[in-house]
């Protein structure tokens, strides 16, 4: 094995941070105003939701219809927190217990949903994910169908973009390893996977658990960025808008997902002044892309394959 | 080495499996031939623990496995190859070959073991940077009983292995299921085609809807009427 600092790490990480203090100088010198940083952030959020989402249904091939569940457990667990302990101190506690929160529930929800396959799956994640916003709905500690309002704001354009590459390289490192391969070969042919020894219900709830932990880390940040949440925020449609990001992208592309993500609510942003033919322009750009990408924008590929960075193909050649 | 006692497998009311017996020894070819929907593919599944059992033993080298994990029953040496062609059609041939080692721990050996994969199956080490969905369905059937060699298996279940190959091929996959078996590999291949089953096969049992109607060595069973009859197209 290779150092972690190769040139390829060194020249990622320079590019992390360059983009990072890019986008804070821009901010600073009002070049991106603070109607652009609503865009920032929904990017932010997306981006994190739909590589969390790809690794369960794109990686895995485990068709998911309820991550806005999973990310509205994170969304209230860390308002909750940090309505009462009011610093960044209670703030990152907030995302952590988010993230747990949203990770113990998957791998509950998970355990008996994941033995289904396909429609069935999706019918049910769809079904777990309507309970807990009904739950959300009709508990006093969440204020009911009113919502939370006035949610101290804490995420800022540093932890957003902290938190969005953390995601990136955490997962990205997840299907890189010998756990992600087992994951891919259930989707790849679940059937096969088996016999090989790989024990794809471990593996399902796995990636099932790590994809909630992701988007319960995604809620806490949004409840934290737009001061006000309400159960309907995260309801069936809000896990559509994730899933189109992660279609649209490629399943199976980390690199599709954050592009498709970025290029989504910018066009969605940029269709702001149209209102009344918005969503119809917006539904347009997606039929558009399915007819001449119907893999996506990357397919299975990365962007990273394009230069020609040595694949590591070659582990025990 | 393998030993089923009074196996009974159930999916809901369907009882698959009745009751069945059979010893596969060391170093042996045995086959398990029948008709469609007669239990072979349930049989293989049982015995990788993919399928659970409500009544009786399935014993390796004396040991009982028949609680054991799936996983576990591979890391002991049994190793399937799954009906149908089941490659991982995204994933190069190396890729897939590699899986195949999932469990093992032993770098070393591994890789000795894809030279001889390779030898065995020279077609495979020219296409191995290939993805391999497309691969030919030869070549397919070739990859996935590579891949479950590289398990280093003690005993090789194959679940037919001639399913839709031309005759030509179909000659060679035989060929090669002999030439593993000689290499040390014990085997019990499942097939519909019996006339060449029962022609490498050192034993045989015929299943007929869940139960085990006939068995004898391989030439008994190929000349014996009923088989002539109903499974060897003769009159
Ligand atoms: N998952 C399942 N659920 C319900 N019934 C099943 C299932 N799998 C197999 N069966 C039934 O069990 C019986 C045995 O099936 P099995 O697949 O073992 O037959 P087979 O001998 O392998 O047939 P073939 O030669 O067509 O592959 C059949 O009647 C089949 O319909
Ligand atoms: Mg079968």
């Amino acid at each position: 094995m290779t150092s972690v600092l190769t040139k390829k790490n060194l020249l990622i990480l320079g590019c992390i941070l360059l983009t990072f203090v890019l986008v804070q100088v821009l901010m600073s010198v009002g070049f991106i105003t603070s109607f652009h940083e609503i865009t920032l952030a929904t990017i932010c959020i997306n981006i994190i939701l739909a590589v969390s989402l790809n690794l369960v249904t794109g990686f895995t091939g485990q068709f998911s219809l309820g991550h806005a569940g999973f990310m509205s457990i994170g969304a209230y667990v860390c308002a909750l927190i940090v309505m009462r302990f009011d610093s960044v101190a209670g703030f990152l506690v907030g995302i952590l217990a988010a993230a747990l929160a949203a990770t113990i529930v998957g791998i509950l929800i998970g355990i008996p949903t994941l033995r289904l396959k396909g429609d069935y799956l999706a019918i049910a994640t769809l079904g777990m994910a309507e309970i807990i916003r009904v739950v959300f709905l009709n508990l006093e500690i969440t204020n009911g169908a009113a919502g939370l309002s006035g949610i101290p704001r804490y995420t800022n354009w540093f932890w957003m973009y902290l938190f969005v590459v953390l995601t990136i390289v955490l997962i990205n490192n997840f299907i890189r390893s010998s756990h992600g391969r087992a994951c891919i070969s259930i989707r790849e042919d679940e059937i096969a996977a088996e016999s090989m020894g790989i024990n794809t219900t471990k593996f399902k709830v796995m990636a099932f658990a790590i994809g909630s932990f992701f988007a319960g880390i995604a809620g806490a940040l949004y409840a934290s960025y737009f001061y006000f949440i309400k159960p309907n925020t995260f309801g069936f449609l809000k896990s559509i808008d994730i899933l189109v990001i992660v279609v649209l992208g490629g399943m199976g592309s980390i690199t599709g997902s954050i592009i498709a993500a970025v290029l989504l609510a910018l066009v969605s942003t940029f269709l702001q002044s149209f209102t009344a033919v918005r969503m119809i322009f917006y539904a347009l750009v997606l039929v558009i892309i399915m007819i001449f990408r119907p893999q996506g924008l990357l397919g299975t590929k990365e962007i990273t394959d394009l230069f020609k960075f040595r694949r590591k193909n070659e582990r025990i050649e | 080495m393998l030993e089923i006692k009074n196996l009974n497998v159930y999916y809901g009311v369907i009882h698959a499996l009745k009751d069945i017996s059979l010893t596969v020894n060391e170093g042996e070819i045995v086959t398990l031939i029948g008709a469609n929907g007669a239990g072979k593919t349930t049989t293989l599944r049982t015995i990788s623990g993919l399928n659970k059992t409500t009544g009786g033993e399935i014993l390796l080298e004396g040991k009982a496995i028949t609680y054991l994990s799936a996983p576990e029953r591979v890391k002991l040496g049994i190793s399937q190859v799954p009906e149908g062609r089941r490659i991982f059609p995204e994933m190069t041939v190396f890729e897939n070959l590699e899986l195949g080692a999932y469990l093992r721990k032993d770098k070393n050996n591994i890789k000795k073991d894809l030279e001889n994969v390779y030898q065995r199956f020279p077609i495979l080490a020219e296409r191995r940077r290939q993805t391999a969905g497309t691969l030919s369905g030869g070549e397919q059937q070739m990859l996935v009983m590579g891949r479950a060699l590289m398990s280093r298996p003690r005993i090789l279940l194959l679940d037919e292995p001639s399913m839709g190959l031309a005759p030509l091929l179909v000659r060679e996959i035989f060929s090669i299921i002999k030439d593993i078996n000689e290499a040390g590999t014990t085997i019990l291949l499942v097939e519909q085609n019996a006339s060449m089953a029962l022609s490498i096969a050192h034993r045989a049992y015929v299943l007929e809807t869940g139960s085990i109607v006939m068995s004898g060595t391989g030439e008994e069973l190929a000349r014996s009427n009923e088989i002539q009859k109903a499974y060897l197209g003769g009159e």
